[in-house]
């Protein structure tokens, strides 16, 4: 796989606070990559220099291959914000093509493009209604044809989900799916972890400003797995004392162990094995990114401070 | 430079087909129109004749008052203040004395109010008595005095005209048609300041409570977004303006066909009867005297530098309007607070006009009209008054140059703070952050 996006030691400075300070990282065409972060951590910040909106102080950003140039480059990025809306007054088909249009498209291309994501959305009776008559979760939906209509290569999505029922939730993930398979490059910013788990292929946690994990999904359980195990027996009454584990819950038949250092989970087979007590079910339980998350951001006071910066 | 003109497509044609901008369109002229001869209109009809009991104690006023539509004059016997009422008079003049010199010459007794029409017309015609009675001292004849009446009272007899001098040609000189032009260029400048700056900080201030203004730049720079609104809008007005002229020229040729001379005679005469008082009936019987004359003015140049400091003075105060728009939140009072020292300015042009077109070449006139805060209104009231004769070419090519100069400043200014504040949410700018953001490098 090819990288679509590299950010090298980026950093942006403001007044008051190191927004971003020394963020490097990169994005393989077609993943879905998951940017996490506590409020506040600059993940805004960090969206915002790779979209062309701010420039970042120090550090580069290469897309495909060369030197990011927000004036061109602007095609190639569809960049839903967090904080998002459309103009109340128009109508829905004219926004799209409006935006469209802004984003480098003739005319016709623009209406060929909103026609057929429309309908895909089941959107077309829409096209002569205002803006201000949608609900919530078909602004949104409106929102995300916009971004990605165009057909960039990066699609940045901020928090996309936020006031979609499952339904619409469901299509746009789907939507995200598709977009992935096809080659795009998808950056997913969000708080919810149980989305990111089940979403992004890659995820990098940035707080304070610093990029403090960076890694694939997996790769990440595995480095902060705790060696805790699920274990079920057939009957109870077994003998939990061993040196290689201890027990954390026991819930009857059903166990959560703990293996302790210096031995594996084949010692704790060993000793069950060796009371003659079938195992019906032993696996290895990974810790959720929501515990990662807390983990390493907890500590840290939950707002962040200001701060002198001397740049 | 395309996605600019995507902007201004869409800032113009989505305020045209506003239903808001038709109705301002039609109802405006119409409106002016109204209030001009509507007012001159009432003026006439308001006047109401009083009847005024004269008791004159010198018998040199007696029976020479002449009854005018402000004022109706008998002479009862044994009149006292406490009488005249059941004479039935409304008023009571006791002239006690000619002499000047001497108090309690004059004096009007009445119960109430009868409005300084009715006290211009004693004054008017005391004075006119007296003219007569000191002339016939001298052995003027009253036949003599008739005749000198009739034929000063004949219009032809003063054939007035100005002229002015500029080189060996002469040209002839209307003050009054340069008046009101200067006057309502001037105006419509100063409204229209506000109408489309207003507009310009409304449509900036939309953009952010809906929170599309990160979607849009992501797509476009700021300042491109900015300068496609600013020039969108401008084309707005510039339409209206037009729809404005050719109305108003349409209706002020339909009006007085609709008005009956007869309104208008007694306008004239209500105009006499209180020079001071009637400056609506004047503008409208100026407007229908202006049309006269009207190919007196040098129109070409007047338009030109019309739309010229239309433009400027709007370019130069939209940038200024855009950055409040961009730095404020959902709260209209912040935009109040912002606005002021915008607003400023432009009030004080207004003001400074209303003196510099009494004086077209004075000082203050000079100095409203090169400084490019008040240029757009100031020197629209002088140039009527003639170039290069009222204003030199250069102090007109000045006064250009710096508004030019003044309006890419203000947009340069403005398009730092418009860079920073359209983005921030949750707290107002103070001055000092946004001089910071100006300051700031890219």
């Amino acid at each position: 796989m090819s990288t679509i996006l590299e950010i090298q030691h980026l950093k942006k400075y403001f007044a008051s606070q190191k927004a971003v300070d020394d963020i490097s990282f990169k994005l393989e065409k077609g993943s879905i990559f998951g940017l996490l972060g506590p409020n506040g951590a600059g993940k805004t910040t960090l969206i915002r220099m790779i979209t062309g909106i701010f420039y970042p102080d120090e550090g580069s950003i290469m897309l495909n291959g060369k030197a990011f140039n927000p004036v061109n480059d602007v095609i190639d990025i569809g960049y839903m914000p967090e904080e998002r809306g459309l103009y109340k007054k128009m109508k829905v088909g004219e926004q799209a093509m409006y935006l469209a249009q802004l984003k480098g498209l003739s005319k016709a291309e623009a209406f060929e493009r909103v026609k057929y994501w429309f309908e895909k959305f089941e959107m077309s009776s829409w096209w002569n209604k205002k803006v201000e008559d949608l609900s919530k979760g078909m602004g949104q939906k409106l929102q995300f044809v916009t971004t990605v209509l165009h057909e960039p290569k990066l699609v940045i999505l901020d928090e996309p989900f936020s006031g979609l029922d499952p339904v619409n939730s469901n299509l746009i993930k789907d939507e995200i799916y598709n977009l992935a398979k096809k080659g795009t490059s998808i950056i997913f910013s969000t708080h919810r972890m149980e989305q990111v788990e089940e979403i992004c292929d890659h995820i990098v946690l940035v707080n304070k400003g610093n990029k403090i994990l960076d890694g694939g999904v997996n790769e990440v359980k595995q480095q902060f797995k705790e060696n805790i195990f699920n274990l079920e027996l057939d009957t109870d009454g077994a003998s939990l004392n061993h040196p290689s584990f201890h027990v954390e819950k026991q819930n009857g038949k059903e166990l959560i162990v703990k293996i302790n250092e210096r031995h594996n989970s084949n010692d704790v087979l060993l000793h069950f094995i060796n009371q003659n007590k079938k195992i019906v079910a032993f696996h290895e339980i990974l810790p959720s990114l929501n515990d990662i998350f807390i983990h390493l951001v907890e500590g840290t006071p939950t707002a962040r401070q200001f701060e002198t910066v001397n740049a | 430079m395309n996605k600019v003109w995507i902007i201004i497509r869409r800032e113009y044609l989505t305020r045209v087909r506003n239903k808001t901008f038709l109705l301002s369109t039609f109802l405006f002229p119409l409106i002016m129109i109204l209030f001009v001869f509507g007012s001159a209109y009432l003026g006439a009809k308001s006047i109401q004749q009083y009847k005024i009991a004269v008791k004159d104690e010198t018998n040199l006023y007696k029976n020479n008052f002449k009854t005018g539509n402000a004022a109706f004059f008998g002479y009862p016997d044994q009149v006292t203040t406490s009488n005249y009422k059941e004479k039935g008079y409304e008023g009571l003049l006791i002239i006690y004395s000619a002499d000047q010199q001497k108090a309690d010459s004059v004096r009007l007794y009445s119960d109430k109010e009868l409005g300084l029409a009715t006290d211009e017309a004693i004054k008017n015609q005391m004075q006119k008595i007296n003219e007569e009675r000191l002339l016939m001292e001298k052995g003027v004849s009253r036949a003599i005095l008739d005749s000198i009446h009739a034929k000063s009272a004949n219009e032809d007899l003063l054939n007035y005209r100005s002229y002015k001098i500029s080189g060996s040609e002469l040209k002839e000189d209307n003050k009054a048609l340069a008046y009101g032009i200067g006057f309502g260029s001037g105006i419509i400048i100063y409204i229209t300041l506000f109408v489309y700056g207003a507009s310009v900080m409304r449509g900036v201030m939309e953009e952010k409570t809906n929170r599309i203004a990160e979607v849009m730049v992501s797509s476009v720079k700021p300042f491109q977004l900015m300068l496609g609104k600013i020039i969108g809008i401008a084309a707005v007005g510039l339409t209206q303006l037009l729809l404005w002229i050719i109305l108003i020229t349409v209706l002020s040729s339909v009006i007085p066909v609709l008005l009956s001379p007869d309104v208008l005679q007694q306008a004239q005469q209500a105009n006499q009867s209180m020079p001071n008082m009637a400056q609506n009936n004047t503008m409208a019987l100026k407007v229908l005297e202006v049309k006269g004359i009207m190919a007196t003015a040098n129109w070409p140049l007047i338009i030109g530098c019309f739309l010229f400091y239309f433009l400027g003075g709007y370019l130069f105060y939209a940038a200024l309007f855009a950055a409040v728009g961009s730095v404020v939140n959902e709260d209209p009072q912040e935009a109040q607070s912002l606005m002021l020292p915008i607003t400023m300015p432009i009030i004080l042009g207004f003001i400074m006009m209303t003196s510099s077109i009494q004086n077209p070449s004075g000082p203050l006139a000079f100095w409203g009209s090169i400084i490019p805060f008040t240029s757009p209104i100031v020197m629209m009231s002088r140039i009527p008054s003639g170039v290069p004769d009222s204003v030199p070419y250069w102090q007109l090519g000045l006064s250009m140059l710096l508004l030019i100069a003044g309006f890419l400043f203000t947009t340069w200014l403005s398009g730092k703070i418009y860079r920073t504040g359209i983005l921030m949410y949750g707290k107002k700018a103070s001055w000092k952050e946004m001089i910071k953001w100006v300051f700031r490098k890219s």
